[in-house]
């Protein structure tokens, strides 16, 4: 894309000075899989320019346990969410978030619930401890039904997560619908976490 | 169908966002938190976010009337979406990734779950993916998408309408938004707009035709700024101005 083009002013922005704000969030509706193609559809891996899997040839240089992270979304009914977008951002096994588009870990992966048994998965290495707190990853939600979409925090069954001050923070009683449960499949290290929007045993959603 | 809107239900006072439980809204009613949300570490913004190179991008991608043809050009009105992405303090957020999706001319997703009766185009997918610019801007080119009916209440229909998925420059800035048309009559009857709790907000998601950007002869302009971040707790410095 060329700068060659008139610079669009301020003054004939769709949104006026006396109106500057946020835009607001809007539902990704059922078909957002359309927009997710080439490459971002099913983009279920946070190795690599597109969709490397961690579990490839390609990515091992980079360094960390390769995991599985899997689970599925319910609604306040117990009723299986099959249209639910995910993404994930998290810092590499050292800690570090990455920046940068030639990074072959790139800390951002993306997968939906539109699958057999509406289950996601995310193929990922298992981060590492950053400043003080527990490893972590974030996930962003989004969903039909969602006008705004929400963020949840998945911590690890297998770390010492009680000196981490952000699930400190969250009632003890809530605690374990953050925490994903490790375990040793045939397939590799695979940790279960599914998301549960309303009522019982709700998952503790955070809000920017 | 009946609401059982919980009276206790966290609701988006004071944020620009909609609330998640908008009984209008029938997908929200099971689908809403109803536990009070927790704030967003301030740590999540120093953290930065994903990083998109160019090399994601084929040349064509901001254009879906060329992207997806096989044998012709779309049917429809074609148009120039133009805009900028700023961040809450009106700066340019450069080289971001804004992907698109909309349905066609007649109002019909390319989609297996997308069973209204309207045509297909078989030129036309209706996706997009561009990255901003060093002044922050963005240059779409599209079809005017058409209304479509859906299942909230009888006769629903939604408003002509983009969808766009914005990164910024942290991942609590992540946004997925809808852009909308001037003059649409169907916005008031629209409860996923009118979702949107203020009406300074509603106005933000609509476009402004706009002649300047047009391609004489060939596309109608259209002017869509995004403004990423802030919340209820972010003041937005806004000019004076009589009220």
């Amino acid at each position: 894309m060329t700068t060659e083009r008139p610079v669009l002013l301020p003054e004939t922005s769709n949104i006026p000075a006396d109106a500057f704000g946020p835009s607001p969030s809007q539902t990704v509706g059922p078909y957002f899989h359309q927009g997710l193609i080439h490459g971002f559809q099913g983009h279920q891996s946070a190795v690599g320019h597109v969709t490397v899997d961690p579990f490839s040839a390609e990515a091992g240089g980079v360094p960390g346990e390769r995991i599985r992270l899997t689970g599925q979304v319910f609604d306040g009914d117990g009723v299986v969410i099959p249209d639910a977008l995910i993404e994930v951002w998290q810092a590499d096994a050292f800690g570090q978030y990455v920046h940068g588009p030639d990074a072959v870990f790139t800390g951002f992966a993306r997968t939906h619930t539109r699958t057999p048994e509406a289950r996601y998965e995310v193929h990922t290495i298992k981060p590492g401890a950053v400043s003080g707190g527990a490893p972590k990853l974030w996930l962003w939600v989004g969903m039909r039904g969602l006008l705004t979409h929400l963020y949840t925090a998945v911590y690890f069954s297998d770390e010492d997560n009680r000196t981490d001050p952000l699930l400190a923070a969250v009632p003890e009683a809530r605690r374990s619908t953050l925490i994903a449960r490790r375990q040793e499949l045939p397939a590799g290290v695979t940790y279960a976490f599914d998301l549960r929007m309303q009522g019982e045993g709700e998952t503790v959603f955070f809000t920017p | 169908m009946t609401h059982s809107a919980d009276p206790t239900a966290q609701t988006s006072t004071g944020s620009p966002h909609p609330p998640h439980l908008y009984p209008p809204y029938t997908s929200s009613v099971k689908r809403a938190p109803h536990e009070l949300l927790m704030p967003l570490p301030d740590a999540l913004r120093d953290h930065g976010g994903p990083v998109f190179g160019r090399g994601l991008l084929r040349s064509d991608d901001f254009d879906t009337t060329r992207n997806a043809r096989v044998n012709g050009e779309p049917l429809g009105e074609r148009i120039t979406v133009r805009g900028r992405l700023l961040d809450s303090s009106g700066r340019p957020i450069r080289g971001a990734l804004i992907e698109t999706w909309q349905a066609n001319a007649a109002g019909r997703y390319v989609h297996q779950h997308d069973r209204h009766d309207a045509p297909l185009d078989p030129n036309f997918t209706g996706t997009a993916r561009m990255l901003t610019d060093d002044r922050g801007e963005y240059d779409l080119v599209s079809i005017r998408p058409g209304p479509y009916p859906w299942g909230n209440h009888p006769n629903a229909w939604r408003p002509a309408h983009i969808h766009f998925s914005v990164f910024g420059t942290n991942f609590s800035e992540r946004l997925v938004s809808q852009m909308y048309f001037p003059g649409d009559p169907l916005l008031a009857h629209d409860p996923i707009y009118q979702g949107i709790p203020d009406e300074k907000g509603r106005a933000r998601l609509v476009s402004a035709f706009d002649l300047s950007l047009t391609q004489p002869g060939w596309a109608l302009g259209y002017r869509f700024d995004i403004v990423l971040g802030g919340s209820a707790a972010t003041p937005f410095e806004e000019p004076d101005h009589d009220d």
